[in-house]
């Protein structure tokens, strides 16, 4: 099998131009609140005093703050929000590849997160993407396809560098792997 | 400053080699659901199974990768309690999660230090596995209070690296 049965030499060299360059800086949608903490929190049975007792927020971190593994949760949309006429896709450069390479389905296998700052109640956060690599064609369990890694820079109303996210996907088409 | 929510865990608590008290876990349909719409995951396979059945290929819904790094979170944090900063965590997902598994945490401390600006910090290996097979691995650094004083929230600008 080539390549080119998976994906266009065409599709997969325009991807590769986008190496390294900043994609879809963005604004997010509303501010961060701490509701949407405590669903979090919830989720998991998340008892961490920082985020449910007042004085302890207050006297370690100065108010509020958000879980940091949350941040990325600031920058997905809602599922519907009035006069959206498109879905809106987080990490939309993963599915830019997944749509360019002709690759249906998709995981993420990595997911590395730093971070700086904390993010604060009321913070408008503001991210973008960049594609960092594009692998050759390789064969999974899962299928056949290709690893690709992202990375999501995250800064708060003040420029200040909140997070950076680098994810690991792949792309692949399912059957492939027991076919070869 | 001082403080007086004192530190449960400090850096001298910790010995390399030391593990962590596990966390057990049963997974049902409502976490996986729970966590996607925690982190606001709508795609089908966190909440349709015969989408993840017929198009993922999965036996089952599954745990989300953000939905994961709560759990994480959690984990460490009960450990280290409200003093505990993350600094930074990497994931690697070798397995999904499904309805109906129990998952186990464990952690061991890989290794402890105290960095150029004087911050102390433990790296920790985590693991969520089921049945003992290993679904991710969690390689994770949080900082931890020097002394009852310390506070690692308190850290700004150049005073915080969360990289080594």
């Amino acid at each position: 099998m080539t390549a080119s049965d998976v994906s266009s030499t065409a599709a997969l060299a325009e991807m590769r131009d986008l190496i390294g360059k900043e994609q879809y800086h963005e604004v997010g949608e509303f501010p961060v609140e701490r509701s949407y903490v405590w669903t979090s929190c919830a989720s998991v049975e998340n008892g961490n005093p920082l985020y449910w007792d007042e004085s302890v927020a207050q006297e370690l971190t100065g108010g509020p703050v958000a879980p940091p593994s949350m941040v990325s949760v600031w920058f997905r949309p809602h599922h519907w929000a009035p006069g959206r006429t498109q879905e809106a896709l987080p990490l939309q450069v993963h599915f830019d590849l997944k749509a360019a390479l002709g690759l249906p389905e998709a995981v993420m296998t990595d997911n590395t997160i730093e971070f700086h700052t904390p993010v604060r109640m009321g913070d408008v956060l503001q991210t973008h993407q960049v594609l960092r690599s594009v692998s050759e064609e390789k064969t999974t369990k899962l299928g056949t396809g290709r690893f690709w890694v992202i990375d999501v820079v995250y800064a708060n109303q003040d420029g200040e560098l909140v997070a950076v996210e680098s994810y690991t996907g792949f792309g692949y088409r399912r059957g492939e792997a027991s076919a070869s | 400053m001082s403080t007086t929510v004192l530190p449960q865990l400090q850096l001298d608590d910790v010995t390399v080699g030391e593990s962590l008290p596990a966390l057990h876990y049963e997974v049902t349909a409502t976490t996986v659901v729970l966590g996607a719409l925690a982190t606001r995951d709508w795609r089908p396979m966190h909440h349709d199974k015969d989408f993840a059945v017929e198009r993922n290929g999965t036996q089952d819904i599954f745990l989300n990768t953000p939905n994961q790094a709560a759990w994480f979170e959690r984990y460490l944090t009960d450990w280290t309690g409200p003093h505990g900063r993350l600094a930074r965590v990497t994931f690697r997902m070798k397995g999904s999660v499904f309805p109906g598994d129990t998952m186990s945490l464990t952690g061991v401390v890989d290794s402890t230090s105290v960095d150029d600006v004087g911050c102390g910090f433990v790296t920790v290996e985590v693991t969520l596995s089921v049945d003992r097979d290993v679904k991710t691995t969690c390689a994770a650094r949080i900082a931890l209070p020097l002394n009852a004083d310390d506070n690692p929230w308190a850290r700004r600008g150049d005073q915080w690296r969360p990289s080594p």
